[in-house]
């Protein structure tokens, strides 16, 4: 009986035991790690295109071959945005009707801060993207609010860019939960397929980056938004990051959110956090 | 001879044009419960954030045809707009898991 007793217990503390060793790498698993996310985001890419320098990766479909590098080196002698740029730049120093201007809301007068955005505001507990930072700046000073996906947004954008070309991305995560949570809600959304084609931005961005969709050569997920925004030949001018993340999901056939959505704001906070220490390249200019 | 004529056709006439009447009504409140259950299901699908734009369209097609009195056309469109929205909405669910399926690690 007292053997029966041993057995049984030795058996239910061994059960017990390999349970909990499984479950282990389960819950590791699912554990949020960005600084290891990025790393593994950055060897995926290195390893995959082994003759693409990390920097380049910047360049989006121009660096996945050397005809379509040529063709970007020539477009760089007259960039299409560059009258984004101008006309971002008189936007940016013309005073608002109070007398104030862009310079009174950003750290260092606006110059060269491009790296730093998204961040996550602990105050307000969300992200705060570049885009949503300047129309906040222009509803605190009595404008209106600009329309995401249009000229005016990617003028100022393109030339806040301008101002910190080849200055690393540098996103941080603040030791706060609501930090973390908003990362991995970001990492969620860009891995998760949606629309009537079954697609997420990783189908493209990650499993297909350097082949043709039709006429088009998809770019890696690696510095994807170091180069926004962007003069597309596609929609014969220039395009914000808002505008790329709704006509991304209305390509796939699915109903695109609002512009600045939470969805938005934390998947552009998890792709600049895992593409940081690669140079800001906006304006930039694709097919 | 004329009038039993008429005496006979009349009622026949009648009976006629109400089955037709009947047949159309019918075929009006199954649209619009096809469009209704259609509706539902991408509201659903709306409050996962997952709509498809193709839901959207099929539902306008149903509600034009329905507009012309094309309610067999209209009551097929509401029934392929609530298949899409259901897709979508089985998409959503599957892919809360999924996702990490295409997870660079």
């Amino acid at each position: 009986m007292r053997l029966r007793s041993a057995i049984k217990l030795a058996s239910t503390a061994l059960t017990l035991a390999a349970l909990t060793l499984t479950a282990q790498p389960a819950g590791a698993a699912d554990t949020v790690d960005p600084v290891a996310d990025a790393k593994a985001f950055k060897k995926f890419f290195t390893d995959k295109f082994p003759k693409v320098k990390l920097d380049d990766f910047v360049n989006g479909p121009y660096s996945m071959n050397e005809d379509m590098h040529r063709q970007w080196e020539e477009k760089e002698q007259f960039p299409p945005y560059e009258f984004s740029l101008e006309m971002g730049k008189e936007m940016f120093s013309k005073p608002f009707k109070n007398g104030k201007s862009y310079e009174d809301c950003f750290p260092n007068k606006g110059i060269g801060i491009r790296q730093n955005y998204p961040y996550f505001d602990e105050k307000e507990g969300k992200v705060i993207t570049l885009e949503l930072a300047l129309n906040r700046c222009r509803e605190t000073n009595g404008e209106p609010p600009f329309s995401y996906v249009r000229d005016e947004m990617a003028a100022l954008t393109a030339y806040m860019a301008f101002t910190s070309r080849g200055k690393p991305f540098d996103i941080k995560i603040p030791n706060d939960p609501r930090a973390l949570e908003a990362y991995q809600k970001g990492k969620e959304y860009f891995y998760t397929r949606r629309g009537q084609l079954n697609f997420s931005c990783a189908t493209c961005h990650v499993q297909s980056p350097g082949e043709r969709i039709r006429a088009e050569v998809l770019a890696p997920a690696l510095g994807i938004l170091n180069a926004m925004p962007i003069y597309r030949s596609e929609w014969s001018g220039m395009g914000t990051t808002s505008r790329r993340f709704t006509t991304c999901n209305s390509q796939i056939r699915g109903v695109p959110l609002t512009p600045q959505d939470d969805e938005y704001r934390n998947v552009e906070y998890y792709l600049s956090y895992v593409s940081n220490g690669l140079p800001i390249s906006g304006p930039g200019a694709r097919p | 001879m004329r009038n039993r004529i008429l005496k006979t056709a009349l009622p026949l006439l009648l009976l006629v044009a109400g089955a037709t009447c009947v047949l159309a009504e019918g075929s009006e409140a199954d649209f619009k419960a096809a469009y209704a259950a259609a509706e539902a299901a991408n509201k659903e699908a709306g409050s996962l954030r997952n709509q498809w734009t193709t839901t959207a369209a099929t539902l306008a097609t149903a509600k034009k045809s329905a507009d012309a009195g094309e309610f067999d056309k209209a009551t097929a469109s509401a029934k392929e707009a609530e298949a899409l929205a259901k897709a979508s909405i089985f998409q959503a669910t599957s892919e809360k898991e999924r996702w990490k399926d295409m997870e660079i690690r």
